[in-house]
């Protein structure tokens, strides 16, 4: 295993860091909080050598990833970073990237999505973009946010999945704290992604193609889409390969979800991002009070890993799923509906009861952790179920 | 005639000590003030950037759009309400960068509002990055290697696409620019209000300082608002701050333009006429067609 430097840093620095080391080849961006400093650190790698890059800064949003579409499809390695309003301004380009089978890597800094106007994290802006066909990853920590970055390389260039992928962390959270981080040194890495072969580049001039062309009026249009459909199935495998390949390089291990203290656990939570922290902490605690609590992380959020959730849960009784993100007009928010389809199948269904927390960095407590427990360990023996979703915290 | 300091609400500014936008926001309550509009006679659209900030301070039935968006916003209100003085705040990264597009149409419609951009030439709510009027070459944290585009020229612009009142001011000079936001917001038709308004924490090149040794009034040396080609002429009067000495390098403020004759889209759009879509052609009876394939 190659010797690592431990460094006390941001979430966003160990992203611009992870950048760097990937070397991409362009990178487009505009500024958003709490994104920026991603872009202003690649910006003054740029500037200082350390990097080859194109870098361009861009007028909006949806320039910003209409140039990684451009670059991409030439035959780049292209990388950008962005947050709430930038990632829903980027809409249309979004399925333009994952559509056109273009291996884009895009840092996402967590946050609430307007109105009413609001910077702090929650994770409206990415969920909303869970249908958009993108590969999506989830760090609970600056250090899951540096080796997901470079973890997303080698996974959207695999020749079986050529999608996007997007790696997301939480705003000002992870972000912006100052935390431990390991660094690989940049050969390693360099390694581990190794060089960009792209297939069917605009600038591959002797093969001339075109994308993006029409496909409608009885063109293939339809088997465009299941063969994106079988490319985000066939990623499960990548994300898991590539999962494995990185743990043995870095010593730190990746599955599609974490589990903690969920062996012989009677309750649990289901959780994503920076909270999984926070619920980590309470279960210790509640363990040691002799209640059987558990963890479950997601950390590969697009493709679904349905089948590892399910086997998860098998022996719970109430499990709680904490979103921080609505699905207005749903039974809950976006990971309750996965986990409840997860579970359809089993043969041993618990209860499951949806809170919606955080929204707009509304705080979330240790306390309030504890209180979603005290409900799953209440419906454990015998109180009715809540229904959700439950605003926790709300004022 | 409301008091100039009944145009603030209790919310105190979070603004920066000594930033422009107070300059600018004094200016506005005097102009509301010796205009007599009442706090129901005028609106406020304002987009996304410190000076979106003001939506807190100013008392008026506000909106706080959407990054860029403050345009169609306003645009949609002068022509609900044509009885508002439809005033629209915006910044250079806002209205000039993701708002570009609307800034042109809004022009090129003559809807009827005040269109104020405060310019300070940089980001300062995003802490000091490069917006589109940023001079050639600055050094900035978003490019360190230098800024590679030229600025955006908004009064060029402006007048380039018929805009019919297009006018520069100076957030370090209140008394004028208070009879700028007058005599903007009399004008019926688009008007466009350029500021330059010094970030004191983020710009270090485009200062108070810097703009004093160089502004000089239209006015006082005889511009006619009327001519504009001459307006066109002074709108290309580039001044790199890099490059240029106050000797030979001045700023112009004032009115570049005006012209009070030109219609409004207000009055085309809800004006008297036969629109050619009455002409559309009636849904066509069908039963018979249907009736033949029984």
């Amino acid at each position: 295993m190659p010797e690592q430097k431990t460094v006390a840093t941001t979430g966003n620095s160990v992203v611009a860091e992870a950048f760097r080391q990937c070397a991409p080849d362009v990178v487009p961006a505009y500024p958003i909080t709490p994104q920026t400093t991603i872009v202003e650190e690649f910006a003054k790698f740029v500037a200082q050598g350390r990097v080859h890059a194109e870098y361009v800064p861009v007028e909006s949003e949806h320039s910003a990833m209409s140039a990684c579409v451009g670059a991409s499809a030439a035959g780049a390695r292209v990388m950008t970073a962005t947050s709430s309003q930038g990632l829903a301004l980027m809409w249309e380009e979004l399925h333009i990237a994952s559509g056109m089978r273009l291996p884009i890597v895009m840092a996402n800094a967590n946050r609430a999505l307007s109105a009413p106007i609001n910077i702090h994290c929650d994770h409206s802006d990415v969920m909303g973009a869970r249908d958009t066909g993108w590969v999506m990853l989830f760090a609970e920590t600056a250090q899951e946010a540096y080796d997901n970055t470079i973890m997303s390389i080698p996974i959207a260039e695999d020749p079986e999945v050529l999608l996007p992928v997007m790696t997301c962390l939480d705003g000002f959270i992870t972000t912006h704290s100052i935390d431990r981080v390991q660094l690989m040194d940049d050969e390693s890495v360099s390694a581990f992604v190794g060089e960009y072969k792209p297939v069917n580049a605009l600038l591959d001039l002797d093969n001339p193609v075109s994308h993006g062309s029409f496909a409608g009026l009885g063109g293939p249009y339809f088997e465009f889409k299941r063969s994106q459909r079988e490319a985000i199935d066939r990623s499960k495998a990548v994300v898991e390969r590539v999962g494995a390949a990185f743990s043995e390089l870095s010593g730190r291990p990746f599955g599609l979800i974490e589990t903690d203290m969920m062996d012989d656990a009677e309750v649990a939570v289901v959780v994503i991002g920076s909270t999984a922290g926070n619920v980590r902490h309470v279960a210790k605690q509640l363990r040691a009070e002799g209640v059987k609590a558990g963890l479950v992380k997601v950390r590969c959020f697009r493709p679904f890993p349905y089948a590892e959730l399910a086997a998860a849960l098998a022996g719970v009784k109430a499990v709680a799923v904490l979103d921080r993100a609505e699905s207005f007009g749903a039974e809950g928010g976006p990971l309750y509906l996965e986990t409840r389809s997860a579970l359809y199948d089993a043969e041993h269904r618990p209860a499951v009861v949806n809170y919606v927390y955080g929204l707009g960095g509304s705080d979330v407590k240790l306390e309030l952790i504890r209180s979603v427990f005290t409900d799953l360990s209440d419906i454990a023996t015998g109180t009715p179920a809540l229904h959700g979703p439950v605003y926790l915290g709300a004022r | 005639m409301p008091e100039v300091k009944e145009y603030t609400t209790p919310h105190k500014p979070t603004w920066c000590p000594g930033c422009g936008n107070f300059g600018m926001w004094e200016a506005l309550k005097r102009a509301l003030s010796q205009l007599d509009l009442d706090f129901n006679e005028f609106s406020v659209v304002w987009g996304i950037g410190c000076h979106g900030n003001g939506a807190d301070f100013l008392r008026t039935q506000g909106f706080h759009a959407l990054h860029g968006r403050s345009l169609p916003v306003a645009s949609a209100l002068s022509l609900t309400r044509p009885d508002l003085k439809v005033i629209v705040e915006m910044g250079d990264g806002d209205g000039y960068g993701l708002g570009m597009g609307h800034f042109i149409h809004s022009v090129r419609r003559n809807i009827d509002m005040t269109c104020i951009a405060h310019n300070n030439q940089i980001y300062g709510l995003t802490t000091g990055q490069a917006s589109p009027t940023t001079e050639h070459l600055m050094r900035t944290v978003s490019t360190p290697g230098g800024v590679l585009e030229e600025p955006v020229n908004p009064l060029g612009l402006a007048l380039a696409q018929g805009a019919t009142f297009v006018a520069r001011g100076f957030a370090g000079d209140i008394p004028h620019l208070t009879e700028l936001y007058k005599q903007a917001i009399g004008h019926e038709g688009f008007a466009l209000i350029d500021v330059f308004q010094p970030c004191v924490t983020w710009n270090k090149l485009n200062t108070f300082s810097w703009f004093r040794e160089r502004v000089y009034n239209l006015e006082d040396e005889g511009h006619d608002p009327s001519d504009r080609r001459a307006a066109f002429e002074l709108s290309l009067t580039t001044f790199h701050e890099m490059t240029c000495t106050p000797d030979e390098c001045r700023v112009p403020i004032g009115v570049f333009y005006r012209d009070d004759e030109v219609p409004t889209y207000n009055e085309d759009a809800t004006g008297a006429g036969d629109p050619g879509y009455h002409k559309a052609t009636k849904p066509r009876d069908i039963s018979d067609l249907i009736a033949a394939f029984g």
